[in-house]
């Protein structure tokens, strides 16, 4: 599959087939595409060309099967919802067209919540939480849609302790309930002991596979060892021209 | 020329209080009282669902939508003047406003998508260029249709008192649905407000949605358009749901605040044009939304300005005491004298007033006394919180130069920032990372 | 319908004149997203005329215009309380603030009517160029230079030049303090010009623009002429410069056009004149559509041609690729096979174009190279191998996944530099012959 986004092309050719049961992290420098990876896979950025299957069933079909935790960055922290309110959201699905939130899927939810550590905070509004505590609060929320592939866009970034330790727990706790989850991840230190499988990113797929096979210093160098200043000028041209726009004078 | 509000029912002297108590009691004669409730209705529908163009930042596209309305009434006038039709008729005008309405949103999506511009410069066009539109539109209705140009004009500034009973009712009829529609959708309408890529994933249809909330914004100021005026009705869209934001971190408290300031507004605003001359119920009813807005935003307890700076105030005079507490532990000096005080305040910065408010504050908590020569002495519990903040501030030092590196120099700045912000858990973590490195705790005061 | 010097040349003027100022300005709103800032304050100026007429009770340009100035400023100031105190998002604080001044103008414009006073809500917004007649317009050139024929100029073209000639200095004097705070605001407040007040400059100017043009061409005319040229000419080329140039030529054309079609197009079909004003707005718009459309390098149209030619270029590279690749095999291939191979390209155009440019040579059911489509091929060739090779080799993907990737990098102009002897499926990567 290639990626492009604005028409630029920010995957090559990523080809991986994730096995089941297992915690994945995808890793790589800053620009390599990891969040545009999971985006693509869910279809929240476009695809240049090939095709994502869960389960041998595109997209469609394996949806209410996916759950999506997406970086904490991406919303707008005032918004008048309690950490609750966020969670049940979770459960929207569930819960179908029209009808309000009932007080199981609300139980549902606060034992979410509590899953995280979080129940206390169940009712603060969600600006008054630790950037950590909001990092749960999706987590939570991703849980409560019951998934069984989960993808995470950054959960590990910039949390304290508390949350990093709690964030583990429920992914193991995940994974021993059968449940696949792919993680985009930044801090490699940790990788061997969170990850079972890890996917190095660079614009490519540098290696990817089993924790202790791939992640070795050599393909480390090769991911981190700078960008492809060819490949990214080549981007650029190819988003040019598909946009109909001349080189930039 | 503003549509004069000379009504058979509006008086030129200064109403009485008979005549105030029976217009706010909805028995002020058929039409006022239909044109009451009809304006209420409107202000609850425009409230509620501003609340979710509000959330979704789309708050000026509705200015772009109604100013686009008017070449859309123009144009439905012609046309059914031209076929025989009356062109006064609200229906047909209304829907000439409708489609023109959404073509205007049409147009500005066009533009962000196949354009460079902005989205500011996209509704700026849409707006003005539409407008002019109108404007033309009217010029020509006036010169060549001259008995039909009043009420086509009625829509710019509005016309409420002049609403004949069907038109109300049509105008209340399209704000119930709207109310309804809105409640009924509250929560897809929040999903896709909050996290739109979460919604998509999660299998909703979020240009459905989206969709369904920007039509709901259509037909809103559609049906406001008569009674509001096409410039003004898009501050019953904004104001509430920015006035009832202060007070209430609650969805559904916003909704439902939003909803009342804005049924309240059209209510009063009503019930003055009906009762004053010379009051365009439009402007008037604008005006008491600025009124709630005013005051939420400065007084509301939730978010208001006044009640933020204080919490802001309460904090730093806090911190300001803590320090106080902390130098004359550190001093071991159980008496301040006025030269401490204010030697601190220099090197800190705290103005006088700050100086003496948080001395008052020091002493009804009772960390500080009067001693017995001119100056003040700690109390019991003073000494003891001044320890604990001593002890905080020494372990977070510890922390940061053994496990963060930083230079033992450079530590006290950033250590005065966060000291005070230590949670117990926090600090109970710090020890215990401390201790697993064997440095020396700072004894814990005997309390 | 005759132009007539005494009934139309000072609203024509005047709708020039208004234009030039607003699309002058326009550009700084348009280059730093405040052009809604131009709509809130030519809304919220009412209320200030209104308060200024109320107290001075007189309509001199010199009260209006601080009324109007002062309101404009009060509205830049609230807005930017509303959003910094009241933590309220940008578009909103700017509805809740001009929606609120407009609402107190209308009322106090109606109350003021009570007294016999005469202002007009409606000429706010469209104006009356059409009152802006020539008494005893002079008849004879000798005439126009008299004394006299200016002493009878409407005052509200006075006051629009004096307008656009502060403007003019004003851009023309900061033109490239203006830029910078445009392009980058806190670096230009690093270099010590500060930015916020530059802003609150901008914004002095708009409010000024806006009184000096309201009477004559109405705020609507304001709003349009802030953005839309400045809009326009953003389309047209990519530097502030140019762009300042073409607003102003995009101004002119639009009052001039607007003022015309106004008019003229009514009467043909017998009608009276229509709004100028708002004529001149519409007219904006049109512009503005054809430059969305026809623009030279970001309009629709050159980017679907250029696209098309790209489309064409990648066919015609691929065709002759695939001859090369059925020469390095063995020989020429039938016109069957090389339609199959170009499957859903259109293969039979594409071939007789090829044919056309002499690239290659069609004989009958075969289809061979010619010696300057062997030339061009194989420099396609090359770039397709040699992108491989940089593929697997620096890339590190795998062999068999790179051939389509390439596929689609072989069209760009670039190639990678290094020049190994064969590419990673061991064919081998033709040298460059020109």
């Amino acid at each position: 599959m290639t990626v492009a986004y604005h028409r630029k092309p920010v995957l090559w050719d990523v080809d991986y087939d994730a096995p089941p049961n297992k915690l994945i992290a995808i890793v790589g420098p800053n620009g390599a595409g990891k969040s545009t990876l999971i985006k693509a896979c869910l279809g929240l950025v476009p695809r240049a060309s090939g095709q994502v299957e869960f389960w041998g069933a595109p997209y469609r079909k394996a949806r209410s099967r996916l759950g999506y935790v997406p970086q904490r960055e991406s919303v707008d922290w005032d918004f008048p919802v309690s950490a609750l309110d966020v969670v049940c959201m979770g459960r929207y699905r569930r819960i179908g067209w029209f009808w309000p939130v009932t007080r199981s899927h609300k139980q549902a939810a606060l034992a979410c919540l509590d899953r995280v550590g979080m129940r206390d905070y169940a009712s603060r509004q969600i600006s008054q939480l630790s950037g950590g505590q909001q990092q749960r609060v999706f987590l939570a929320r991703a849980l409560a849609q019951e998934a069984d592939l989960y993808f995470m866009d950054e959960p590990f970034a910039g949390v304290d302790a508390a949350t990093e330790r709690a964030i583990v727990g429920v992914l193991r706790q995940l994974r021993s309930s059968g449940k696949t989850v792919v993680v985009v991840h930044h801090d490699l230190q940790t990788v061997p002991e969170y990850f079972d499988e890890v996917i190095l990113l660079n614009m490519r797929v540098v290696a990817s596979g089993p924790v202790r096979d791939v992640f070795t210093r050599e393909n480390l160098h090769k991911t981190y060892g700078g960008r492809l200043t060819l490949l990214s000028e080549a981007s650029e041209a190819v988003a040019r021209a598909a946009s109909g726009e001349g080189p930039s004078r | 020329m503003i549509a004069p509000a000379a009504i058979a029912e509006v008086h030129d002297h200064l109403p009485t209080i008979s005549e105030i108590i029976e217009t706010m009691t909805f028995r002020a004669g058929y039409n006022t009282t239909l044109v009451i409730a009809g304006t209420l209705l409107l202000g609850v529908a425009a409230g509620v669902i501003g609340v979710f163009a509000l959330l979704r930042k789309r708050s000026l596209m509705t200015d772009a939508l109604s100013h686009a309305t008017l070449p859309g009434i123009a144009i439905a006038f012609i046309a059914a003047s031209t076929l025989g039709y009356n062109g006064r008729s609200l229906p047909v005008l209304l829907v000439g406003a409708t489609v023109s309405g959404v073509l205007g949103v049409v147009c500005i999506q066009a533009i962000l998508r196949h354009t460079r511009l902005r989205e500011d410069a996209a509704i700026g066009i849409v707006l003005s260029v539409f407008f002019g539109a109108g404007v033309v539109g009217l010029s020509y209705i006036q010169r060549n249709h001259s008995a039909g140009a009043a009420g086509v004009n009625g829509f710019i500034y509005g016309q409420a008192a002049t609403m004949r009973p069907s038109d109300v009712a049509l105008m209340g009829g399209i704000a119930l649905i709207a109310i309804l529609s809105s409640l009924l959708l509250l929560k897809e309408f929040s999903l896709v407000c909050f996290n739109d890529a979460f919604a998509r994933v999660d299998g909703w249809p979020v240009t459905v949605i989206d969709l369904l909330m920007m039509g709901l914004v259509v037909l809103v100021t559609v049906a406001g358009l008569q009674a509001v005026g096409l410039i003004l009705v898009v501050a019953l869209l904004i104001i509430p749901p920015v006035a009832a934001r202060f007070w209430t971190n609650r969805l559904w408290l916003l909704v439902l605040l939003a909803g009342a300031i804005g049924g309240l507004s059209g209510y009063f605003g009503s019930v003055v044009s009906a009762l004053l001359p010379r009051q365009p119920a439009g402007a008037v009813i604008v005006l008491s939304c600025g009124v709630v807005f005013s005051i939420s935003m400065v007084a509301a307890p939730a978010r208001g300005v006044v009640a933020t700076s204080i919490r802001r105030l309460r904090l730093r005079l806090r911190i300001a005491g803590d320090h106080l507490l902390e130098a004359a532990h550190e001093e071991r000096a159980p008496v301040i004298s006025r030269e401490t005080i204010v030697a601190l305040s220099r090197v800190r910065g705290w103005p006088a007033p700050f100086r003496s408010l948080m001395v008052f504050l020091l002493r009804r908590g009772g960390l500080i006394a009067k001693a017995a020569n001119e100056g003040l002495r700690l109390t019991e519990a003073g000494v003891e919180r001044g320890a604990r903040v001593s002890r905080n501030h020494a372990l977070w030092e510890q922390y940061l130069v053994s496990y963060a590196d930083i230079a033992p120099s450079h530590v006290d700045w950033s250590v005065d920032q966060v000291e005070h912000v230590l949670s117990d858990e926090l600090i109970r973590d710090l020890e215990r990372r401390l201790a697993e490195r064997a440095v020396a705790l700072p004894q814990e005061p005997a309390s | 319908m005759k132009f007539s010097v005494a009934s139309d040349l000072f609203p024509l003027l005047a709708g020039v004149l208004a234009a030039l100022t607003c699309g002058l300005l326009g550009n700084f709103l348009v280059l730093r997203r405040q052009s809604l800032m131009g709509d809130a304050i030519s809304h919220s100026v009412l209320p200030g005329l209104v308060i200024a007429f109320l107290i001075a009770s007189t309509r001199s340009p010199l009260v209006m215009f601080i009324g109007a100035a002062v309101a404009g400023m009060a509205t830049v100031i609230l807005v930017e309380l509303v959003k910094t105190l009241g933590r309220v998002e940008p578009g909103a604080a700017m509805g809740v603030v001009f929606s609120v001044l407009f609402a107190l103008g209308v009322l106090l414009i109606e109350q003021a009517a009570a007294r016999h006073v005469d202002l007009d809500a409606e000429c706010v917004l469209h104006g009356q160029l059409e009152s802006l007649v020539w008494y005893d317009a002079p008849d004879s050139i000798d005439a126009l230079l008299s004394f006299k024929a200016f002493a009878n100029v409407p005052r509200q073209i006075w006051t629009l030049v004096g307008m656009l000639t502060a403007s003019a200095a004003f851009v023309l004097l900061l033109f490239k303090e203006l830029r910078l705070a445009a392009f980058d605001p806190a670096m230009a407040t690093t270099q010590g010009f500060n930015a916020t007040v530059l802003h609150y400059l901008i914004m002095l100017f708009v409010a000024g623009a806006t009184v000096a043009s309201f009477d004559a061409v109405g705020s609507i005319l304001v709003i349009a002429m802030l953005v839309c040229p400045a809009a326009t000419a953003r389309l047209l080329t990519d530097r502030l410069g140019p762009q300042i140039v073409w607003s102003l030529l995009i101004a002119t054309g639009t009052a001039v056009g607007g003022y015309a079609v106004a008019s003229i197009v009514p009467a043909w079909f017998g009608r009276d004149a229509v709004n100028a004003a708002g004529s001149m707005a519409v007219t904006a718009g049109v512009l503005l559509s054809a430059a969305v459309v026809f623009a030279p390098r970001h309009g629709l149209i050159s980017r679907v041609v250029r696209r098309r030619l790209l489309a064409s270029k990648v066919a015609r590279d691929d065709l002759l690729a695939t001859l090369y690749r059925a020469v390095e095999a063995g020989g020429p291939i039938a016109i069957g096979q090389a339609r199959r191979l170009l499957a859903g390209r259109s293969p039979s155009r594409v071939i007789a174009r090829a044919g056309r440019l002499g690239l290659v040579h069609i004989d009958g059911d075969v289809v061979s190279l010619t010696a300057a489509g062997r030339a061009e091929a194989s420099e396609v060739v090359r770039r397709h191998r040699l992108w491989e090779h940089y593929l697997v080799g620096e890339a590190g993907l795998a062999p068999d996944h790179v051939h389509a990737t390439a596929e689609q990098l072989e069209h760009l102009d670039a190639a990678p530099p290094i020049g190994p002897a064969s590419d990673p499926h061991g064919r081998p990567i033709p040298a460059r012959d020109r």
